[in-house]
């Protein structure tokens, strides 16, 4: 099978602080990919050089076999955490998805763009948000409308950082129901930063266990080994069960 | 009311009115949205240093004034890009650098120095043909790069969507800086270098309490800069007071009536 992302020795470094450390990595196409971490553990900078907006200080990225600058951008979903969202930006939901059709800021929606961004709209149940302003969207309502950014141009693959974020239970669920489907109707690979290791254990085909250098990466039964886990975080536990014992004993 | 517009030089301020109004409050709503106000009033002050220049090389100082505070403005960019120094900074050093130079060379022409006073207040009833042609230049510049507005808002939006769609977005901000720095300069002579930072910024201000969409921000912002000069120059003419400051004051006035009459965001 075609590898999806092909990382050889990439290395990344501002100044001398290392994000990545000789990171070599070959992820097919088609997976389902779960990138877990602790904090600083490079795995924006790791979706940033897929997207071809940062270089790696040594080493080479290729995403369907090409560089990552020369990759058409169409190829290419992302949906950036929704807190980096300026609030004070005038726009309409229905304007965000067209954005990804035209790769413009849309003064005025064709016809054309405005069927497909309802279209892509109605695949993730937020047909109704079409018309809502951005600054009134909930977060959850506001990572449905990046998703349908994100579908609207067909992506052959979908680079998600933190979805799940602002999102509850039913929605999270939803989320992976929709990412699931479009996945399997248009054969796509998924690259999701998530800090939930029970979602990543049950919806992805990858896991890829991060801390500046690749810890593990494999089916998640291998890769959230207790080996890979301490080492990339020092611990086994899952991060929802350590705040509750802390909240916990602080009771 | 209306025969005073038959006036050459009335015709000529209500042009160069129109034009600059049109072209600030267009480039506003970039300025606003992108919290670049500082830049304005730096870049209106770095224009102060390109008429002096102007003035001290007998040269027309809104054409001596065009390029130098470009210049500037690109330097600003530049700064703001190769180092960890916030933009703000970046302007406060090169709008006194401006400053800084503009006085030297006005105390070594002093008998330039009410022509110098024109520009420090804006006096648009004033405008030359010459500077007429330098805001023309200007409003013919700004008009082809309308066909940027889509990428400059999208990237207003979210400069790495925009980065990751493969927009040349570094170099799309030194144009949009370099047009600021030009828009700046032909409107000088209207509202003078005190008040050019207000021009650009309050129509646009104004446009974002009503506007749901950032075209609808770009377009009401231009009727209401449209609005504040042509009340501004009436109200001027009819009470006697100095144009550039009337036309603030209009804008002004428009804005705080937004306030009251716009709908809760």
């Amino acid at each position: 099978m075609e590898a999806a992302v092909e990382f050889e020795h990439v290395h990344v470094r501002y100044g001398s602080y290392a994000a990545l450390l000789d990171v070599s990595l070959r992820i097919p196409e088609g997976a389902f990919v779960a990138i877990i971490g602790p904090n600083g553990a490079g795995k924006s900078t790791l979706l940033k050089l897929i997207l071809g907006l940062l270089r790696p200080s040594e080493g080479e990225v290729r995403v369907f076999g090409r560089p990552a600058l020369k990759v058409p951008a169409e190829w290419l979903g992302y949906v950036p955490q929704f807190k980096t969202l300026d609030r004070s930006f005038p726009a309409l939901s229905i304007e965000l998805v067209a954005s990804g059709l035209r790769r413009r800021w849309p003064f005025r929606l064709t016809a054309r763009e405005r069927e497909a961004a309802r279209s892509a709209l109605r695949r993730v149940r937020g047909e109704d948000l079409a018309h809502r302003r951005l600054s009134r969207l909930s977060g959850g309502e506001l990572q449905r409308v990046y998703l349908a950014r994100a579908f609207v141009r067909g992506p052959r693959m979908l680079l998600l950082d933190e979805p799940a974020t602002g999102m509850d239970v039913l929605g999270e669920a939803d989320m992976y129901r929709m990412l699931e489907q479009y996945q399997r109707d248009h054969g796509a690979t998924v690259l999701m930063i998530t800090h939930d290791w029970e979602a990543a254990r049950h919806h992805a085909t990858h896991v890829l266990v991060l801390n500046r250098r690749v810890i593990g990466f494999g089916p998640p039964e291998r890769a959230l080994s207790d080996e890979c886990l301490r080492r990339a975080f020092g611990h086994v536990g899952h991060p929802h069960e350590l705040s509750f014992s802390v909240e916990r004993r602080d009771a | 009311m209306l025969e005073a517009f038959t006036l050459p030089f009335m015709q000529r301020a209500l042009l160069a009115g129109l034009l600059v109004g049109a072209t600030a409050s267009y480039f506003g709503v970039f300025v606003v949205q992108r919290r670049m106000s500082f830049l304005g009033s730096g870049l209106a002050h770095a224009a102060l240093g390109g008429v002096a220049l102007g003035l001290f090389l007998e040269a027309e100082p809104l054409f001596v004034a065009l390029p130098f505070t470009v210049l500037i403005a690109l330097l600003i960019a530049w700064v703001r890009e190769r180092t960890e120094l916030g933009g703000d900074t970046a302007v406060g050093i090169f709008f006194s650098l401006s400053v800084a130079l503009g006085v030297v060379l006005l105390a070594l022409k002093s008998e330039y120095a009410a022509d110098a006073m024109a520009f420090l207040f804006g006096s648009i009833l004033a405008v030359t043909p010459a500077d007429l042609w330098a805001v023309a230049l200007v409003a013919l510049l700004s008009f082809l790069t309308l066909g940027v507005w889509g990428r400059w808002a999208y990237a207003t939006f979210d400069r790495d969507l925009a980065r990751a769609d493969r927009l040349p977005v570094l170099l799309d901000d030194y144009l949009l800086t370099a047009m600021v720095a030009a828009v700046v300069v032909s409107a000088v002579k209207v509202v003078g270098i005190l008040l050019v930072a207000a021009f650009l910024v309050i129509p646009a201000a104004s446009a974002r309490l009503f506007a749901r969409t950032f075209a609808q921000m770009t377009i009401f912002s231009i009727l209401f800069g449209l609005l504040g000069v042509v009340l501004g120059l009436v109200f001027s003419y009819l009470y006697d007071v100095p144009s550039g400051a009337t036309v603030i004051l209009v804008e002004s006035a428009i804005f705080l009536l937004s306030l009251l009459v716009a709908p809760k965001t």
